[in-house]
This record gives C-alpha cells, structure tokens and sequence, in this order.
C-alpha cells in the first residue's frame, strides 16, 4: 500500500499557517472527492480540525508527490510552507494515523474529540466514494486501535481537556468565576463543553450568539441562558467576562476597536476572550488592549503542556499499543502484497504443465485412468517442489518490509509472470508525468 | 458674621465630603437623598459669606489668602452645580466635595486661628495627626504594591508564561480588590490626618503655612490620592494606568517626607 499522510498541526505550524489550509466543514466533501479524483491518487481523505488539517493519500505510485494534489486542491503553491508541513510514508504513515485516532497525537493527549473528528471525517471520504478498499481498511482498524486504547490505559480518563485549561486561566484572572458571566459565540461542540466546565466552577450566567439562532436557543436552553440574535452581538458581548469564540468565519469578528468599546462601556472591568477558532475569531491585537486577555487554540496548548507530564506514563503504555497494532497491520497489509505473486506464479505454472501435458499426450496414446493419475501425480509433484521456495521465500519476505518489493519484483522477472494490474497502471503513470509536466 | 456663614457652609459641605467617600466605597446611595440640599445650602450660605466679607471691607480683597481659598471653593461649587444641571449627575462630586471642603475648612479656621487651651490637648492633636496621615500613607503603600503586582500579573498572563512568579500571586482580581480597597480604606485618614495638621499648622503658625513645601507638596500628594480613586471609581483604571497614578503619589509621599529637612513648620525634632 503507497499511503502517504501530509499536513499541517499545532506542533508543526503556528495558527497564522493553519488558517491558511484549513477547510471549512462545508466544503469537505466537495474537497475530498477532488482530491481523490486527481491522477496518481487512488484513494484520499481530508482530515480537519482547529489543530491539523491533514490529508491522507493512497496513491498509485510508492514515490509519490502530494505537493501538487495540495497545490490543485488550495489554489496557491504549499511550497513556501514546506518547513511547516510533516509527511509520512508507509509504516509511518499508518503509525500516524492510529496515533491520531487514539488521540495520541492531540494537543491535549487523550482528549476524545479527535476520534469523533477523524471518524466524521472518514464518514464523509466514504460518502463521496473517496474512501474504498485499503483506507477502509486502515481506518477501521485505526478506530479498534483507538478503542484498545481507550480500554487499556487511563489517559483519556485523566485527560486535561482545552475547557479545564480555559477554567483554570479564567480564574487566573477572576478569582472566583462566581457571578461571572460566560458568552459563546458560536454554539459549537467545544464551547458547550468549556462553558459546562465554567458553570460547574462557579460561573452563573450563560449568553449563546450564533448566526441560527435556533441552535442559539437550542444550547441555551441546556444552560438556561439566554439566546442573542447574531446582530446584536457587538451590544451584548460586553455584558459577559468570559467570551468563548469558535465561529467558522473565515476573517476575525472581534478587532482591536471593538474591544475598546467594549472596555470603555464596561469601565475597564478585565475580558477574557477564549479563541478556539482557526482561522481565529478574535483578532492578536486585541491583546495589547489593557484588561483584555486573548488566548488563542496556541497559546491553551501551551499551558496544556505544563499539565502533560503526569500523563507520560499512560501516554507512553499506549504508544506502545499503537506500536504493536502498526505491526500486526502491516504485517497483514504486505502479506496482502505478496497474495497476487503468489497466485499468479501458481497459475503461470499451472498453465505451463497444463500445455506439457497436452503436447506429449498424443505421443503418449491412451492410458489407463491409473496412469492418467500417475502423470497428473508427477507433473504437479513436481511444479510443488519448484514452487515452494519462491513462495516461502515472498511470504517472509512479507514480512520484512524493506524487501518484500525487491522480492516481488524478482520473482516476478524469474518467472515472467504478467501481473493483471501492472500495465494498466504503467499507462496511467505515463500520463500522470505528462499531465504534470503540462502543468509546469 | 461672615465667618460665621461660612462655618456653616462647612458644616454642610462636610455633608459632601462624606457622601464623595461613601460613594468611592460603592455605598453612595446612603446620603444620595440629602448630598444635594446640603451642598445647596452650603453654596448659599458661602454666597452669603462671601458678600459680607466683600461689603465688610468695601473692596475685593485678593491678598488675603483665605478669601482667595473660599472664593475659589465658590467658584469650583458654582461649576459643579452648572453641570449638575445640565447632566443630573452628582459624580464630579467625588473630587469636588472633598477639595471644596478643604478649601473652605482652611479659610474658616485660618481667619480666626484655634487655640490650644492646654498643651496636652495640642499633643493629642499632633497625635490624632500623625496616626491618621500615617495610615493613609500606609494604605496608599499598599495600593501603589498592589499596583505593581497587578502589573507584574498582567503582563505574565498576555505573556503566556506559566512559570516564574504567575503561579505564586494571587488571582488579578484579587490583586485589584487590595488595590482598591486599600485606598478607600486610607483616604478619610489621610483626609482627616491633613485636616487635623492644618488646624495645628494655623494655631501655631497663622495662615501662611499654606506656603511651605511640605505643606504644599502633602495637598498635592492628597490630590493624586483623589484622583486615583475617582479614575478607578469612574472609568475603572487599572493596571497600568492606576500603577502611573500610584507611582507619582508614591513619588510625591516621599518627597513629602524628604521635605522634613527643609520645611519651616514641620520638623522631626532632632534626635
């Protein structure tokens, strides 16, 4: 399987980069059928989240570059961006992708939101027939690794979730959340779950701003706040201490000049802005405002890592986990390489004693169905015993990864067996080059 | 007579005085009822005072330090009635009625000075004095630390930093609350600590005490007192701005102590 994982996250790139390939949730399913109908690319996904936004490839070619699929699917080139991209192949690439699934790979480690993201993510990759065979596979086995995870060790019982972190600097600055007022903008799965963690620490108020305001009147009733029509957001906001952002605007909402107003009509009383939105919702400048105090997705992850120690342990038992399931599925992933050699070698000699035996059977005259069984007998004895070593041989080699392509191929050139696969996607190799070529 | 009038004016500007510290420690509501008529009539009466003292000695007197000091409370009390009815609002009185009232005070008891009867009743004075001025100070102090905590906790929250000293300091609010309350709790002693040197510094030195460094610098520094409250009692300055205010009284307090060595009327006796 040529699978490659390519993208952006909060380790290797700042927010300002992520906004720059993040794509909006209504967009995913008309991007991902896209990206899977590009040349050289049998199979793809898009996976994004406030924190990465990745895309997973199963391509036609082992070697493989996805920079130009990116370059088609963004409309600008990904090139200046290269050092904040990461991109793995292979046996790392499936590392990668169980580690993410089992949340491994989160900026809060054992957080659950991510399996819930990767899982939407593949939904809709299936839907738009993105997703067939192997990522199928892979995925699927990726969610049992999550699942293990989750069962065997304790990090997601002991998670420190962006929501305690918010509790924890709100109360850096408040004291007491008691009395304190809490708005969300935005009626999304984070904000509930912040604004939760702030009610049960004290806080007593709730406003919701969101463009329907339906789901506005739908989450306050949860907290029996109070709903606010998305026009009057700018006259409201004040009213609350705490703001908690994660709209899907593609442009900041809370600029500079707001937030004077909001400090002059709220005497300077200090505002904490929780953004967890990418591209972000409230704009940096605002925090060079006196008494207003902006923490973007980054800057929670920075605090989270202070936390991260006391769940190394766990964190490390389950890496071991994932370790262990990337080695049982690639295992059964290169076995399923070998298959096609195997059957194909066995066919061609089939075919070979099949063809003997005709050509001496007029010389032989008419035998006995006794005799007839002894040709039969000694013919495939005897292909048996020529097959057995290239078998066992590919099989282990199946095993080790660097050589089973080697083997496959020699084997293949030994025998000259004709893979039913291989010249078709020879074809489609050489227009992929000329089409790229073209493009340049 | 006219000092008699402008006694009573005082008496009701006093009225105002507490009102404006009633109102700083966010229990305005109390005297809100009466604030008005008592300041009224002390406008009056001071209107009154002033036109006798005119008529009394034919002409208007700029020299006399006292008429100028009650003709200038005059003034400041006519500019805020013109605002309060143009806007209804009694907040410029937080800085008004406690300057009027000093103002008015120093010109009342300086054009007839007190009398100590006995010294002992002098020395409880002094004492009343420096106990008084001396935990304004102490709240003032505590204020101006606070400030630069706040600072201090501000800049390490925008700063993003978990380490140092972020996690050791008490929560930003909390920190403001100190801030705050230390300087309501300080200023009616510094007030009345001020008042109760005048009342010394007139019996022993007549009015021009008014002149002497010390003296002078001590109403400066009782200002920016008043100002730092009123900003943070009107448009919530913190941070870095309430830290500038308190920095430039903490300034002037010690340039109030130093001011020992030079002023004629208030020294250390020497050890």
């Amino acid at each position: 399987m040529n699978l490659i994982v390519i993208g952006v996250n909060h380790q290797t790139a700042p927010v300002e980069v992520r906004e720059q390939f993040a794509i909006p949730e209504a967009r995913l399913p008309e991007a991902v059928k896209a990206l899977a109908s590009q040349p050289g690319i049998e199979e793809a996904m898009i996976v994004s989240t406030c924190n990465r936004v990745e895309v997973v490839a199963r391509t036609k070619d082992a070697n493989a570059n996805l920079h130009e699929c990116l370059e088609t699917l963004y409309g600008f080139d990904p090139y200046p961006y290269r050092k904040y991209l990461y991109e793995y192949r292979e046996r790392d690439a499936v590392r990668h992708v169980f580690r993410l699934a089992s949340s491994l790979d989160s900026m809060v480690v054992g957080e659950p939101q991510i399996l819930g993201q990767v899982k939407e993510a593949y939904a809709t990759a299936r839907a738009v027939g993105a997703v067939t065979s192997q990522l199928d596979a892979l995925y699927s086995r990726a969610f049992a690794v999550a699942k293990r995870v989750r069962t065997e060790t304790a990090i997601a019982t002991s998670a420190v979730s962006i929501a305690s972190v918010a509790v924890e600097l709100a109360k850096k600055i408040f004291g007491n959340l008691k009395g304190k007022s809490v708005y969300l903008v935005g009626a999304g799965k984070m904000c509930e779950l912040a604004a939760r963690h702030l009610m049960a620490h004290g806080a007593s108020k709730i406003y919701v701003g969101n463009r329907t305001y339906e789901r506005a009147a739908a989450l306050a009733a949860k907290f029996n706040g109070e709903p606010i029509v998305f026009d009057q957001l700018y006259d409201t906001v004040d009213r609350a201490d705490i703001v908690i952002s994660s709209t899907g605007a593609p442009h900041a909402i809370f600029l500079k000049e707001h937030g004077e107003k909001f400090l002059s009509r709220r005497k300077n009383r200090p505002m904490f802005f929780i953004d967890i939105a990418v591209p972000r919702d409230v704009d940096p400048q605002m925090s060079k405002l006196d008494g207003i105090f902006v923490y973007d997705i980054d800057d929670l992850q920075q605090v989270v890592a202070s936390h991260i120690s006391d769940r190394r342990a766990e964190a490390d038992r389950a890496e071991a986990i994932v370790q262990l399931e990337v080695d049982k599925f690639q295992g059964r992933m290169q076995t399923l390489d070998v298959v096609p050699t195997i059957v194909s070698l066995q066919e061609h000699l089939e075919t070979v004693r099949q063809a003997e035996i005709d050509r001496v059977r007029g010389r032989l005259g008419t035998l006995t169905p006794e005799q007839e069984l002894a040709v039969e007998t000694l013919s495939r004895g005897i292909i048996n015993k020529i097959m057995h070593t290239p078998i066992t041989t590919l099989k282990s080699a199946a095993r080790e990864s660097s050589e089973s392509t080697t083997v496959i191929d020699l084997v293949r050139k030994l025998f000259n067996l004709r893979d039913s696969r291989k010249p078709a996607s020879e074809e489609e190799d050489a227009t992929l080059s000329t089409k790229s070529e073209g493009r340049r | 007579m006219p000092l008699v009038w402008l006694r009573v004016a005082v008496a009701f500007y006093a009225v105002g005085l507490v009102y404006s510290l009633l109102l700083l420690g966010k229990r305005g509501n109390l005297l809100a009822k009466v604030v008005e008529p008592a300041v009224g009539f002390g406008l009056i009466f001071h209107f009154v005072s002033l036109v006798e003292y005119t008529v009394l000695i034919g002409h208007l007197s700029w020299a006399s330090i006292h008429y100028s000091e009650s003709l200038l409370a005059f003034v400041a009390m006519v500019v805020f009635f013109i605002f309060f009815v143009g806007y209804r609002t009694t907040s410029p009185g937080i800085v008004i009625f406690p300057l009027v009232f000093i103002l008015t005070f120093a010109s009342a008891i300086g054009q007839k000075p007190v009398t100590f009867t006995s010294p002992a009743l002098r020395s409880s004075w002094i004492f009343v004095h420096v106990v008084m001025i001396f935990t304004g100070y102490a709240g003032l102090f505590l204020s101006f630390g606070a400030s630069l905590l706040y600072l201090m906790q501000e800049r390490a929250l925008k700063a993003k930093s978990s380490d140092g000293l972020l996690p050791k300091l008490p929560s930003l609010q909390t920190i403001d609350d100190i801030g705050y309350h230390s300087l309501l709790f300080g200023f009616p002693f510094m007030t009345f600590g001020l008042i109760a040197g005048s009342v010394l510094a007139i019996a022993k030195y007549g009015p021009f005490f008014f002149t002497d460094p010390k003296i002078l610098l001590s109403f400066i520094m009782w200002i920016v007192y008043l100002l730092l409250l009123y900003t943070r009692w009107s448009s919530g300055w913190r941070g870095r701005r309430a830290a500038i205010l308190a920095t430039c009284a903490f300034v002037i307090a010690l340039g109030v102590w130093a001011a020992n060595s030079f002023s004629r009327v208030h020294r250390f006796p020497p050890l």
